[in-house]
């Protein structure tokens, strides 16, 4: 059954969602010793929104045809996604427990060999263009289906990002929207150092978006701006989602260094008592 | 070849509707008849090969077959990475068909003579490579990557190329005799199969029994027939308009490997370019710069032969 048509009140609200997909998230990459943490805590609040209110997606049959498509193209923040899997009940949440373990499917890249995952990633600037491909082919079906991608900041450095950003606006692909988890720090530095997108918005705006800027965090403003798909004037959307890396874990929260470490024991306990806070 | 690849393609579009091909700006005065009559199923995405990839792998695993069309090194090397993980990594039905193999853009430059595309995609995991020798094959290879269901890379000429063998081609990812011999046997792929041809004609004035085969699929490549030349031949002279590593010579020399008695192998190619400049020249006279002329093929092979 799809998320959607569950009776309202067996569905998740998106807060509390993002509250569980984030402690899921932190202990997965304590417990592989893994990185990209702050990248997956900050966009925790969008995937929450897309699951729970958005997506016409189905965890009993995710090859359903006509779903929505979701791809993640920052593949490196793979495990807050997995988490939101997992809580719609792609796969037992248990399995949660395997992230980068020998031998598990759960790999530190997004991979298509878990349920519910459209496309595997990693490498950055491949998603858009995957996703416009099936929006593509959505619209010529008439299914009203449509395709989300969620690409990081620093991945806007790549050119193979502006190919799709120029190509999508001129086949009017108003099925398609992107969400930007502008968080303004990537893996060297902050944006504005690194390779500075300013005026961010200005770029979309001039190769024909539908631009809208929100709080990445703000889940009734991304509810609404995400289910007024399709965009006006047959145009994609590109929302570029405000958000701080590390969200919702104070010492993590606008830190470089987060990118990489993996939480002790001790800073564990403590993220984790914060959420639940 | 151009010509033979659309006709085809049309008429597999004709009889499957999910069959859909873009180009990368290029192909102009080839793909309009197919533009013309699917024109929901064509799209020209611009002068974006990356772009072209990617959405190429979007729509094929939303259920599609998807040609991608360009210039030799465009639709490959260009936007390797996305044929590695888009594509190949997924299984998407996506066939990259390039136009001019080997030095077949002739005078237009290094830029567009592909001369390690085979070797590179022939890496790629789950990818299938064919490279037809004629217009025949090009129809048999057109035919079985529309419905093959799995990725595929088509190395085509340009225009012009005259068929090499019969028009029946059964099977074609099995080598396919152009011409009997068994003493020297000259394994060919591509178009380069004609000078080969040529040059057993001259070797036989020589009183050689020499063979040719049409090797036009490299990937999955069948090694049982290979072997069994290689025990029946004194010599199997492999040639392709390709660097030696990573193509034919590469695939027949593993092949044979470890086969108890064989045949010497010895390979003919396109040097590797390597820091110098290509000059300009029609196709035909950078093949014979490149010492694929059919005099110097004939004096190479001889040249093996007294090696013995």
């Amino acid at each position: 059954m799809s998320l959607l048509n569950r009776p309202s009140d067996n569905r998740p609200g998106p807060k509390d969602f993002a509250r569980r997909i984030r402690a899921h998230t932190l202990r997965m990459v304590h417990a592989a010793k893994a990185s990209h943490i702050g990248g997956c805590l900050s966009m925790a609040d969008i995937l929450a929104v897309l699951y729970t209110r958005i997506l016409r997606v189905d965890p009993d049959d995710p090859q359903l045809a006509g779903r929505d498509r979701f791809v993640l193209s920052k593949g490196h923040a793979t495990a807050v996604l997995y988490a939101a899997l997992g809580e719609c009940g792609f796969f037992p949440l248990s399995e949660l427990d395997t992230y980068c373990r020998d031998g598990s499917i759960f790999t530190g890249h997004v991979s298509h060999a878990v349920p519910g995952v459209e496309v595997s990633t990693g490498s950055l600037g491949h998603g858009l263009p995957m996703a416009i491909g099936m929006a593509l082919v959505a619209r010529a079906a008439g299914n009203g289906s449509r395709a989300f991608c969620l690409l990081s900041d620093g991945e806007c450095d790549e050119g193979s990002n502006w190919e799709g950003i120029l190509f999508a606006p001129h086949h009017k692909l108003d099925n398609l929207c992107v969400i930007v988890d502008f968080n303004k720090i990537q893996s060297f530095g902050t944006v504005a150092e690194v390779l500075n997108l300013d005026p961010f918005a200005e770029k979309w705006r001039s190769f024909g978006w539908h631009v809208v800027e929100i709080d990445g965090h703000d889940v009734a403003a991304l509810e609404r701006v995400l289910s007024a798909m399709p965009a006006p004037s047959a145009r994609p959307t590109v929302v570029i989602a405000h958000t701080i890396k590390g969200k919702g874990v104070s010492f993590m929260e606008n830190k470089l260094e987060w990118h990489y470490r993996s939480p002790s024991d001790e800073l564990l306990a403590q993220a984790l008592a914060e959420l639940a806070s | 070849m151009r010509t033979t690849f659309i006709e085809t393609l049309s008429q597999a579009a004709s009889e499957n509707p999910d069959i859909w091909l873009l180009c990368g700006d290029l192909g102009y005065t080839v793909l309009e008849p197919f533009a013309a009559k699917f024109p929901d199923r064509y799209l020209n995405v611009g002068v974006a090969e990356q772009n072209m990839a990617g959405i190429a792998a979007g729509i094929a695993l939303s259920g599609k077959t998807v040609f991608i069309y360009s210039i030799g090194n465009f639709p490959t090397l260009r936007c390797l990475e996305q044929l590695r993980n888009d594509v190949c990594y997924h299984g998407a039905d996506v066939k990259i068909v390039a136009v001019g193999a080997g030095y077949a853009y002739g005078s237009q430059g290094y830029t567009h003579h592909a001369l390690e595309d085979v070797g590179i995609m022939s890496m790629l995991p789950g990818i299938e490579v064919f490279v037809p020798c004629d217009p025949n094959e090009v129809r048999a290879a057109t035919r079985l990557v529309a419905t093959s269901r799995k990725p595929a890379y088509l190395r085509l000429s340009r225009a012009g190329e005259p068929n090499l063998g019969s028009a029946e081609v059964t099977d074609l990812r099995k080598p396919r005799v152009l011409r009997q011999g068994q003493e020297i046997v000259i394994l060919a792929s591509g178009p380069i199969a004609s000078r080969a041809l040529q040059a057993a004609d001259e070797l036989a004035k020589r009183g050689r029994d020499v063979g040719v085969v049409s090797v036009s699929c490299l990937k999955p490549f069948d090694e049982t027939l290979i072997r069994k030349l290689a025990r029946d031949a004194a010599l199997l002279v492999t040639i392709e308009e390709h660097i030696l590593r990573g193509g034919l010579f590469s695939l027949v020399a593993a092949a044979i490997a470890g086969v108890a008695k064989q045949a010497h192998v010895a390979g003919i190619g396109v040097p590797e370019q390597a820091g110098k400049t290509s000059n300009a020249g029609s196709r035909d006279a950078l093949l014979d710069a490149a010492g694929l002329s059919v005099p110097a093929i004939v004096a190479t092979i001889e040249q093996f032969l007294s090696n013995l």
